[in-house]
């Protein structure tokens, strides 16, 4: 226990010394890189918008208001195809998840040389690549509209769902397959009856906790013509319509707030 | 004496108990893909004439040209790795206040309710929809890519940040605070220990997210590697953006080995 002597008197100190003055120099590095980057982005910044952001602000927050409520019944259908690119995308991913984590598993992985490796690299390009920038590649391969939205979110969400999938394969007990393949069971057997029934919970948690994050990243693939409400948002941006911005702001609240809590009182159920 | 009859086979127990909702689940998911495929209405015919082009599109992507813009894919990579770090430390820095504020068992009620709500109306809005708004405000450049990624960075750090206050060792607090600390000494003592191991894991993994999230901040013109990204498309510089999507890809490898790699030595 790092305790020191001041004049007769034991005082505790949290930490030695030499681990203080390390986790000061820390401080100091971190506040040094902060510094430096913070100095580039400033000589890269028009200073004279910035201080006349509060005035642009307030302007703008005094254009959109009062919301305009007529405008619901254009939403409620670009509602709809948000929360179908949500549903289906991450449906699809979780379909292609399964053999991807499958390969990617160390402890279920047909060959560590060569599946391994193509699953680790396909769940870290899936992961790196926004959906955003899925999107903007696949409205120009399938057209614009909700079907490219949902290959997007599908593409993007393999990765997330694979990931934590084959961490929960990984750490499966070994015990229960190898009661099963002692009965006999043939491979296909032994997965059905002592891997899936141990993942299914996890499974279940990390379908629903995807589809949760998707819903907030579908409202935006609109921007890019793939379908959904940032579509309105985008339009009305464009078209300086301002009440309905503050509507479609509105709306995506109130959508990310309910589907987060769907999703935690489905996750709650179940584990 | 009644006997119980033994099954003599055995089935695998489902994972939702009830039957009945198991198949009301069931129908309830059946009936809404049927309604949900029904309305999504993919022209087929487009996509069948789409994917020709789609091949030529997706050729055109090979192979990766890395040179003939390095010196803006370098000065774009500079500005995601500025905003990144600056964004993180500043949005962390945000979080903690209002992480502390939106912990059940450290705030009164007002103040719970309100840095929760502050976190949910953050966490609400993709980063897209917020850069669109920053840079309207600030314009173009990285200023607003930074203020778009520590926004996002409170949302994110703060709600984890709360729910781990949550989850804390109650005992510990109690034992520090029976020593007489005072608000500080208590937060300093008894509950940053037991949070810190985790959330500098968390930072590490919100460093790696800013990165990512920074090449798609550009796309609306929040600079950074995005704005990149978004100039090569324009272009239909196709080799280029392939390029700058496979040091993406590279960099985000890199940045996840190495904040793992520092999240075990940390625990």
């Amino acid at each position: 226990m790092p305790v020191v002597q001041k004049s007769g008197l034991k005082v505790w100190h949290r930490r030695e010394r030499n681990k203080q003055f390390v986790i000061w120099a820390g401080y100091l590095i971190v506040t040094v890189i902060f510094v430096l980057c913070w100095q580039q982005i400033s000589e890269k910044t028009v200073w004279f918008f910035v201080l006349d952001a509060p005035r642009q602000a307030v302007d703008m927050a005094s254009r959109m208001v009062p919301v305009k409520w007529s405008y619901m019944d254009v939403l409620w259908s670009a509602l709809w195809d948000t929360i179908n690119i949500a549903t289906l995308g991450t449906a699809l991913a979780v379909l292609l998840a399964i053999p991807t984590a499958y390969c990617a598993a160390r402890n279920t992985t047909p060959s560590l040389f060569l599946a391994r490796p193509i699953a680790l690299f396909v769940i870290v390009a899936s992961r790196s690549i926004n959906s955003l920038i899925w999107a903007l590649i696949l409205v120009a391969i399938v057209g614009p509209g909700v079907f490219a939205g949902v290959i997007a979110i599908g593409l993007r969400s393999i990765g997330f769902c694979a990931k934590l999938l084959y961490e929960a394969i990984e750490e499966i007990d070994e015990n229960q397959v190898e009661a099963v393949t002692a009965t006999g069971a043939s491979k296909a057997q032994v997965t059905a009856y002592s891997i899936v029934p141990q993942i299914l919970p996890a499974f279940a948690g990390i379908s629903v906790f995807r589809w949760d994050i998707n819903i907030r990243e579908s409202t935006v693939l609109g921007l890019v013509g793939a379908g959904g409400i940032g579509l309105q948002l985008n339009a009305s941006i464009t078209n300086l319509a301002w009440t309905q911005v503050s509507l479609i702001l509105l709306v995506i609240i109130a959508t990310v707030v309910l589907s987060e809590w769907v999703s935690a009182k489905v996750r709650h159920a179940m584990i | 004496m009644t006997t119980i009859a033994i099954p003599r086979t055995w089935k695998k127990p489902p994972l939702i108990k009830n039957s009945y909702i198991r198949w009301g689940l069931g129908l309830a998911a059946a009936i809404y893909l049927t309604l949900a495929l029904g309305t999504m209405e993919v022209n087929w015919v487009r996509v069948a004439g789409g994917l020709p082009r789609g091949q030529r599109f997706l050729a055109r992507f090979f192979p990766p040209d890395f040179f003939s813009r390095w010196p803006e894919i370098l000065e774009g990579l500079n500005e995601s790795i500025w905003m990144t770090i600056t964004s993180t430390v500043v949005g962390i820095a945000i979080s903690i206040p209002i992480g502390l504020g939106a912990a059940k068992n450290l705030a009164p009620k007002p103040v719970y309710l309100f840095c929760r709500g502050i976190l949910a109306i953050s966490r609400s809005f993709q980063e897209v929809i917020i850069a669109i708004f920053m840079v309207k405000l600030f314009g173009f450049g990285p200023f607003a890519g930074f203020l778009t990624l520590s926004i996002a960075t409170v949302g994110f750090y703060g709600k984890l940040l709360a729910e781990d206050i949550e989850d804390i060792d109650p005992s510990q607090a109690e034992a520090v605070k029976a020593t007489g600390a005072n608000w500080f000494q208590w937060l300093n003592y008894s509950i940053q220990p037991q949070v810190l191991p985790r959330m500098i894991g968390l930072g590490l993994y919100r460093l790696d997210i800013n990165f990512r999230e920074s090449a798609i901040v550009g796309i609306v013109g929040g600079g950074g590697i995005g704005a990149t990204l978004n100039t090569a498309f324009d272009r239909y510089e196709l080799d280029s953006a392939a390029a700058i999507l496979l040091i993406i890809i590279g960099i985000v490898m890199a940045v996840e080995y190495t904040s793992g790699y520092v999240r075990k030595w940390v625990q």
